[in-house]
């Protein structure tokens, strides 16, 4: 076993970063203050890493360029081996749609759709999502429903309720699953707990990680808050990575 | 078109105060085509009522009202024309034909027209047509009627049947002739005019009812008296006559002649003339509802946009979310727009059953108060017309969300701080 995991772990090492970037600058207007400088930065494929910065710091931003709905001015950008800066705004929201999972702090959920349809949402958007899971032999409401029952939400009577019927916590739990559907490689968590209480914070992170595990994806998991990094195999301070906010006056320290 | 489903779910959701909206605008198409469908038949009925008569002739009076009640059966004469001047006038050398009218009775609120044969023979309606009779003949000698289509129809009548002829115009008239009813004779063809409403009787039995009515005692039938002491009486009168010339370039000559006619006053009119007349003053009020019904219409499409700005800034939310998996922002703006579209469309296929069911509904109102037959078809080219520019409107209208929220997502991509 151990030698699999060694054999595993090269194997991915050999394989192209799933975040690559160097001398990456970001400005939102041409010739403004940048609001991100990143020299570089690796994250390797199924690695979990914890993106540690205070609110106002950029990180929403570096969300948005590693999304592709916005587009460095300079370096290089490249997720899962593809460099972002030569994909046109169509191609990106396509790669997006194919290949990432976003799970946001609050207001995850369409309002008017049903549990199963948010869960089943990217697949609207991703016919390589959609493929993935009827490949398996399995309709999309099926594999949410498997999701659901992951992460304990397939309650008959909560499926196909408005989700705004939901506490916030099984709000987080729909959104990790639509997150999760059709297996992208890639999943990117943006403060997802920080409206859940203590015990109900760490139930979820496990859930998180063993949901990726078993879909063999990269976790990047953004908070401010440092009694959560724990469990993760690294730990990123976004003010050292982002020269821009080094800049700055220093208006937020993190200890 | 995952789009479009999410726009229509959306809708449901918010289906109270966008049905609201869809039935406001809808009653302002129904109000608009309503009013467009009332124009129309107007105009129809206006157009098709009288054709191949070059010169009208009644008593002294305002020619418009000489036309309503000899054309229209709406109103009364306020004076008749003696049936001296009625052969003076027919007898003239450019007068091919003269038509009798003599009004003032009724039949169950319809009109009884005292007429001759020359009006079956003459009398000529839309695209110079004639009279048709669907059952039996036209009236001969004695008390016999013809009835118009409607006449028919609503009363169940045929030829052989017998009626009572009122004194007066009134619906509920107390003073009948019911010592002399009428056998039908024939039942017109329908005409889409006032003749299918009307019953036509023989002038002489209808100057012979009145004779006897008025008092004179005879020990015979006063149509018998009738023909032995035929124009003896001064009473003989008609309301109005209906004259065809030789040729059409005589008219101005014999209006003229008539208007100056020496032994009693009279009024000739060229029907097209004031027909035109009567029609421009129905315009004035027509362009001005269609000003009002516009601005209902402005109203409702305002409310839309009234809706769909509102909604926007909670929807920001949901726009983020559908960009973060995979929506692009023309994606975001097609359903907003979907939305304008779907609610603009939906409240004119609204619109549209409501003005149907409506004309369904006062359609033999309107014929019977006021002669208005109103066609339910397709619509006609100018309600396409009017359908397509609020159409048009509401999509324009739409565009103004749909472009604030495609430049809202363009700048917010996933993230909004609301």
């Amino acid at each position: 076993m151990a030698s699999d995991d060694k054999n595993h772990a090269s194997s991915i090492l050999e394989q192209p970063p799933v975040i690559q970037i160097a001398d990456l600058r970001f400005a939102w207007k041409k010739q403004a203050k940048p609001v991100l400088e990143i020299a570089s930065l690796q994250i390797h494929r199924e690695e979990r890493v914890f993106l540690r910065g205070p609110s106002g710091s950029g990180k929403s931003t570096l969300l948005n360029l590693l999304a592709g709905v916005a587009l460095p001015q300079s370096g290089v950008l490249k997720v899962l081996g593809q460099d972002m800066t030569v994909l046109g705004s169509a191609q990106r929201d396509h790669f997006r749609a194919d290949h990432i999972g976003f799970i946001f702090q609050m207001f995850n959920l369409i309002p008017y759709l049903s549990v199963v349809e948010n869960v089943t949402l990217p697949c609207r958007f991703s016919g390589k999502r959609r493929h993935k899971v009827l490949a398996q032999g399995d309709s999309l409401e099926h594999e949410a429903i498997r999701l659901l029952d992951h992460l304990d939400m397939a309650h008959a009577d909560v499926l196909h309720e408005p989700v705004s019927e939901l506490s916030v916590g099984q709000q987080q739990r729909v959104a990790a699953a639509r997150a999760l559907i059709g297996a992208p490689e890639l999943v990117i968590a943006d403060e997802p707990t920080s409206s859940l209480d203590a015990d109900r914070r760490s139930a979820f992170i496990d859930l998180l990680f063993r949901e990726c595990d078993s879909a063999n994806a990269t976790l990047i998991f953004v908070s401010h808050d440092n009694t959560l990094q724990a469990p993760f195999e690294r730990t990123i301070e976004f003010d050292q990575l982002n020269r821009a906010a080094q800049a700055q006056p220093k208006l937020h320290v993190v200890s | 078109m995952a789009i479009l489903g999410l726009a229509i779910k959306s809708f449901r959701n918010r289906k109270f105060t966008t049905g609201l909206t869809v039935l406001s605008i809808a009653l302002s198409v129904m109000l608009l085509l309503g009013i467009e469908k009332i124009r129309a038949g107007a105009e129809t009925s206006f157009t098709s009522t009288i054709s191949g008569t070059d010169l009208i002739v009644g008593a002294r009076s305002s020619p418009v009202q000489l036309l309503l009640y000899s054309v229209f059966h709406i109103g009364n004469p306020t004076n008749n024309i003696s049936v001296h001047s009625y052969e003076e006038i027919s007898e003239q050398p450019q007068v091919k034909w003269a038509i009798p009218l003599s009004l003032g009775d009724s039949h169950k609120g319809y009109r009884v027209v005292g007429t001759s044969a020359d009006f079956y023979q003459h009398f000529r309606f839309g695209k110079q047509q004639s009279l048709q009779l669907e059952q039996g003949a036209w009236f001969g000698e004695g008390y016999q009627a013809v009835v118009g289509a409607d006449v028919a129809a609503a009363q169940g009548y045929e030829p052989g049947t017998e009626i009572i002829i009122a004194h007066g115009s009134g619906d509920e008239s107390f003073i009948t002739h019911a010592d002399k009813p009428f056998r039908i004779a024939g039942v017109l063809q329908r005409t889409g005019t006032p003749v299918d409403r009307a019953v036509y009787v023989g002038l002489e039995s209808i100057d012979a009812i009145h004779e006897d009515f008025e008092g004179d005692e005879h020990d015979h039938d006063p149509l018998m008296r009738h023909a032995d002491h035929a124009h003896e009486s001064e009473e003989g009168e008609v309301s109005a006559i209906l004259i065809g010339l030789q040729s059409r370039g005589a008219a101005l000559a014999m209006q003229r002649t008539i208007n100056e006619h020496d032994h009693e006053p009279l009024t000739a009119i060229m029907p097209g003339t004031v027909l035109l007349e009567v029609w421009q003053m129905m315009g004035t009020v027509e362009n001005v509802l269609m000003v009002v019904s516009g601005f209902v219409v402005a109203v409702g499409l305002f409310s839309m946009l009234i809706i769909l700005m509102t909604s926007l800034n909670e929807r920001r939310r949901e726009m983020a979310i559908l960009r973060s998996v995979g929506a692009r922002p023309a994606h975001v703006f097609v359903l907003i727009m979907g939305e304008a579209v779907f609610l603009t469309l939906l409240a004119i296929i609204l619109g549209l059953a409501m003005v149907y069911a409506l004309m369904l509904f006062m359609q033999p109102w309107l014929e019977s108060a006021f002669g208005l037959y109103v066609a339910i078809g397709w619509p006609n080219t100018t309600e396409l017309i009017l359908l397509s520019v609020i159409a048009l409107c509401g999509f324009l209208i739409g565009l103004i969300p749909s472009l604030r929220i495609y430049r809202y997502s363009l700048a917010d991509g996933m993230t909004i701080r609301v």
